[in-house]
């Protein structure tokens, strides 16, 4: 299905977040994340079912002022 | 004197972590500066490069307390989600707030500011609001929850220094026992030296070391100035005076004319 994955459109099989970190690359990784605008703690990545169209942000430490 | 949210800082120094030249540098200036205090951020990451990994272990490497930030948020749903992503990230409470309302002086809206600082301190966290020097709306985030503000020196990566000082050291009698912070606008040493001695009791900056020629120098000035400005204050400084007052004793003075 198509996603929107930190502001890129992917075509991922998945169904959960939790798959589509590992399929992206994040496994293990130290990342937040969010799905349409709402914060999805790691314990709930694995219940968060998504759907066509969802917007995916994940999130590292970066640089800040 | 540096409290905050109950934790004692060994200075009033907190760095930031953006615009270095290089990783190294980046260490190596926080390395010179003692700094207690590093703020971070939240950024987009890359599966496949996953450059945020690096630089994670860089600042664990560093041994400081971390504050993370909001930056870049121009709503409250905007900042408070990205508070609760960067809280389970850093694994910390703390959250420099920046809730920006203007895009030429990156001043802070200050009722979103407000709205968001009420609703991130009711859910737990230990809010640190990047705000103006108006006591009103510092009286507001007090009241929110906020046992920490942050005013603005000058406008973020300005280096203008103090830009109100009237203004600043009003706050600072107003609120004689909130642990206040000075946040965004120092470009040189001698300004923190100057709010230090004011009596707030740190200061926050980025620009000011990193884009300097040699950031590492630059960050030991800033912790030699924070600590002049430390000493001073302490030391109780004379009160100034409009007329001159002769140092040198005039009794005994030779009658020579």
């Amino acid at each position: 299905m198509k996603l929107q994955l930190n502001g890129a459109s992917i075509d991922a099989q998945v169904t959960t977040l939790a798959e589509l970190l590992v399929a992206e690359g994040f496994g293990g990784a130290k990342v937040a994340t969010a799905v349409n605008g709402t914060f999805v703690p790691a314990l709930a990545r694995a219940d968060q079912i998504l759907n066509a169209g969802d917007a995916i942000e994940v999130l590292a430490p970066m640089q800040g002022g | 004197m540096h409290d905050f949210y109950g934790t004692t800082l060994a200075n009033g120094f907190m760095l930031g972590t953006a615009q270095y030249p290089s990783p190294a540098i980046l260490a190596n200036a926080f390395k010179r500066s003692g700094a207690s205090v590093a703020t971070v951020s939240l950024r987009r990451e890359s599966g496949q490069d996953r450059a945020g990994q690096d630089f994670w272990q860089l600042i664990k490497d560093l041994g400081v307390h971390i504050l993370p930030n909001t930056a870049g948020c121009h709503s409250v749903k905007e900042a408070v989600t990205t508070a609760h992503m960067a809280r389970e990230v850093f694994d910390t409470k703390w959250i420099k707030l920046e809730v920006i309302g203007e895009e030429d002086t990156l001043q802070p809206d200050v009722f979103g500011l407000v709205e968001a600082a009420r609703i991130l301190s009711e859910d737990g966290f230990q809010v640190f609001p990047y705000t103006t020097e108006d006591l009103v709306v510092a009286d507001r985030l007090l009241h929110a929850g906020c046992e920490v503000l942050m005013p603005w020196g000058a406008p973020i990566g300005s280096g203008l220094g103090l830009n109100n000082i009237f203004g600043l050291r009003a706050m600072r009698a107003h609120f004689p026992d909130v642990p206040l912070v000075i946040d965004a606008g120092l470009g040189l040493p001698s300004q923190a030296t100057a709010a230090i001695e004011m009596g707030f009791d740190a200061v926050l900056l980025n620009t000011a070391v990193a884009k300097a020629g040699d950031p590492a120098a630059m960050a030991e000035a800033f912790a030699t100035a924070i600590k002049a400005g430390q000493l001073a204050r302490a030391a109780d400084p004379m009160e100034p005076r409009d007329m001159a007052a002769p140092s040198t004793p005039v009794i005994g003075k030779a009658f020579l004319v």
